[in-house]
């Protein structure tokens, strides 16, 4: 197959073609916007035979896509930032109606102050909704991870929207060399969205009754399950997706932690920075390793114990604020994830890249060499922040 | 069956019910009723979008169920956007072959508040973009679901649990918003008010709602006993009063074309409507002539309306 050179938004949109999306929802917003510019494009071009709905907000947005994919159709929505927030309500019932919708969300900082730039402040506030939330480090990723959204979301055991993050700009609008993969091959690894029920005279069905107090819980137990067992059908169809397409992808990602009981752990785009640094550090001879959570939720706990077993200093990177928490969302996560599993690692919390503030690969030499010592202050460091 | 032969003009199927028994609306509930009798005339061929309200809330205990149609509720505010969502997934899908080629009605169905308030945007929107769908608003007033509180489709003078007379306040202090000319301000194909006092003028929009090529949307007076403070037995009689007093006129606009269905001779007063109402109780005679005045003007310009709109 050949490498082409594409911006990353107008890849994820070939992606979305490439799955034969049968309804695209959305409502422009900044990073978004080129995604869905660019699926308008294609089913103008009859390129796309899709429902192109062009909705008067984010809400309205993911609502059409819930009662599209409660009709039956494969659907695509797309958002950032205020837009997931605007979404917010609805995310809940796209995952508890067990919905398989596939959202890219090119993350985006929250305001105020108002700021279209990336960082992860969106998608942290969104995170327990009961999607399936996969990272992207690049383009290739995104387009793999459109394409196997619809595969782990679809399937029967699954059935669960999946929202796949995109960095803002700095992946969301950078041209990148991505290979895509034969229509034909896609049709063989992602066969037509066959629902078990869908909104039929022939069949009526009743979604989204209401729950009493007798039957809320066993309702929630039965989705959490649901999430739960997700992972191994992740796991099976990022394997199969290696065999078909020769690009292997696992839950937890490593770089160079082989040999290290030093290493950093953060999502999406920002790592290709970190993974900067720590060739720079090992060229120093200085040896750091990298973990890449792929998959957020349903957490990836067996897989992250086993990659953190030699690790004795982790540098949790993230780009989200804490709010008046203890410390940022995923350190938290980690911190507990730590404890209950009974590791004796040193953690510490870096915060970088806050509504797109680049982060220069020294910044992670810098913490790679100079580990963060609480100063009473904060619990965690925030990188070249002027105070 | 002789005794449906009228109702066959506007039905397949008349002694079907789509609304099974066991609900637990109100007794002497007008919307529920208002329901029973469109549904009738949608038939089987249907799938309903439902906002967050009583007719959801009577209907759907989980496990349970009382729809015989295809039926699903989201939320509060975005009733057109899942409706609009269904009936494109429902065209792309009969495009592609992967559905049988047929009609099949898709309708929202959201309260005022779901309509005129919390839902106006995405309603606004679906008119807009002309999705083939029908959009049903059951208009009891005021938010009956969660206690009777006021929207802004509750009429002036009214009490409601969120706007009760007092020494500084008359009750509503506003006049109902006017949410079927808004629908129709969108230059959509049918618009129509409706109520289920007058079934066979029910049936007959419902029955053209379901003909036209782009969007329906129909306004339903849906007269609530437990919030209008009336009895039970008399929810008909108030519907009958409404229409008959101008405070709630049964008409249509079809294509732009203002048509009132319903011309009473001459109006009844409207003290005839109000007195008999717990909600409207506190009212004196000056602020019922008040009301009587805004009614005779609104039905005046309704009737020029329809003057200046016939080819």
């Amino acid at each position: 197959m050949k490498k082409v050179g594409i911006e990353v938004s107008l890849a994820i949109a070939e992606a979305a073609k490439l799955a034969r999306v049968e309804v695209v929802s959305a409502y422009p917003i900044t990073p978004q916007t080129h995604i869905v510019e660019h699926l308008a494009e294609l089913v103008a071009d009859g390129e796309l035979e899709a429902a192109y709905l062009n909705v008067e907000s984010e809400h309205s947005a993911l609502s059409a896509c819930v009662g599209a994919a409660a009709a039956g159709a494969r659907t695509f929505t797309s958002t950032s930032a205020q837009g997931l927030e605007l979404m917010h309500e609805i995310l809940f019932i796209a995952s508890s109606l067990r919905l398989p919708i596939v959202m890219v969300l090119v993350n985006r900082a929250l305001s105020a102050p108002l700021s279209i730039w990336g960082d992860h402040s969106d998608v942290m506030a969104a995170r327990d909704c009961g999607w399936i939330m996969l990272f992207c480090e690049n383009g290739q990723e995104a387009v793999d991870s459109v394409i196997m959204a619809y595969r782990i979301g679809e399937d029967r055991r699954v059935l669960l929207p999946v929202a796949v993050n995109i960095d803002g700009f700095t992946l969301s609008h950078v041209i990148e060399p991505v290979e895509f993969p034969d229509q034909e091959l896609v049709d063989s690894f992602l066969p037509p969205y066959k629902p078990l029920f869908t909104l039929n005279p022939e069949r009526p069905v009743t979604m989204g009754a209401y729950g009493m107090p007798e039957i809320y819980t066993e309702a929630k137990y039965a989705q959490e399950m649901a999430i739960l067992n997700s992972k191994a059908v992740i796991k099976e169809v990022m394997e199969e997706f290696g065999k078909v397409f020769k690009r292997n992808y696992r839950v937890v990602e490593t770089y160079n932690l082989e040999n290290s009981e030093l290493a950093f752990l953060a999502l999406g785009s920002i790592n290709e920075n970190i993974k900067t640094a720590i060739d720079i550090l090992k060229a120093k001879g200085t040896n750091v390793g990298l973990i890449s959570l792929r998959l957020y939720r349903p957490f990836p706990s067996e897989e992250l114990l086993e990659v953190l077993k030699n690790v004795k200093r982790l540098m949790v990177v993230e780009r989200a604020m804490p709010q008046g928490a203890t410390n940022s969302p995923l350190f938290n996560e980690l911190s507990a994830f730590a404890f209950h599993n009974g590791l004796n690692i040193i953690m510490e919390n870096y915060i970088a890249g806050l509504g797109g503030r680049d982060v220069d690969p020294q910044e992670f030499v810098n913490i790679a060499l100079n580990p963060f010592k609480k100063d009473g202050k904060l619990n965690y460091k925030i990188i070249g922040v002027r105070e | 069956m002789k005794i449906f032969k009228t109702l066959e003009r506007y039905m397949e199927k008349p002694d079907a019910e789509y609304i099974a028994s066991g609900h637990r609306a109100c007794q002497g509930c007008a919307e529920v009723l208002a329901l029973r009798l469109a549904f009738k005339v949608l038939g089987k061929d249907t799938i309903l979008a439902m906002a967050t309200g009583c007719m959801e809330i009577i209907s759907t205990p989980l496990p349970l169920t009382c729809w015989r149609l295809p039926w699903i509720h989201i939320a509060f505010e975005n009733t057109a956007a899942v409706a609009s969502g269904i009936e494109s997934a429902i065209r792309i899908l009969t495009q592609k072959g992967k559905l049988e080629n047929k009609k099949i009605n898709i309708v929202g169905i959201a309260g005022d508040g779901g309509t005129s308030d919390i839902g106006f945007q995405a309603l606004s929107g679906a008119l807009e973009r002309g999705h083939r769908l029908i959009y049903i608003c059951l208009d009891n007033e005021a938010y009956m679901n969660t206690g009777i509180q006021r929207s802004s489709s509750t009429p002036y003078g009214a009490f409601t649990t969120t706007s009760p007379p007092g020494k500084k306040s008359i009750g509503q202090s506003t006049w109902k918003k006017d949410m079927p000319k808004i629908a129709a301000a969108h230059n959509i194909p049918y618009v129509a008010t409706a109520c289920p006092s007058y079934p066979y003028d029910l049936f007959n929009k419902v029955k053209k709602a379901k003909e036209v090529n782009g969007p329906a949307y129909l306004h339903i007076l849906s007269v609530c006993p437990t919030g209008w403070r009336i009895p039970s037995e008399m929810a008909i009689e108030y519907g009958r009063l409404a229409v008959r007093s101008g405070v709630f006129p049964l008409y249509e606009v079809e294509n732009g074309v203002y048509r009132i269905t319903f011309k009473p001779e001459s109006l009844i007063p409207v003290k005839d409507y109000i007195k008999g109402q717990g909600r409207f109780r506190h009212l004196t005679d000056k602020e019922i002539s008040e009301i009587q005045d805004r009614v005779n003007k609104d039905w005046e310009r309704l009737t020029k309306l329809c003057e200046i709109t016939k080819a």
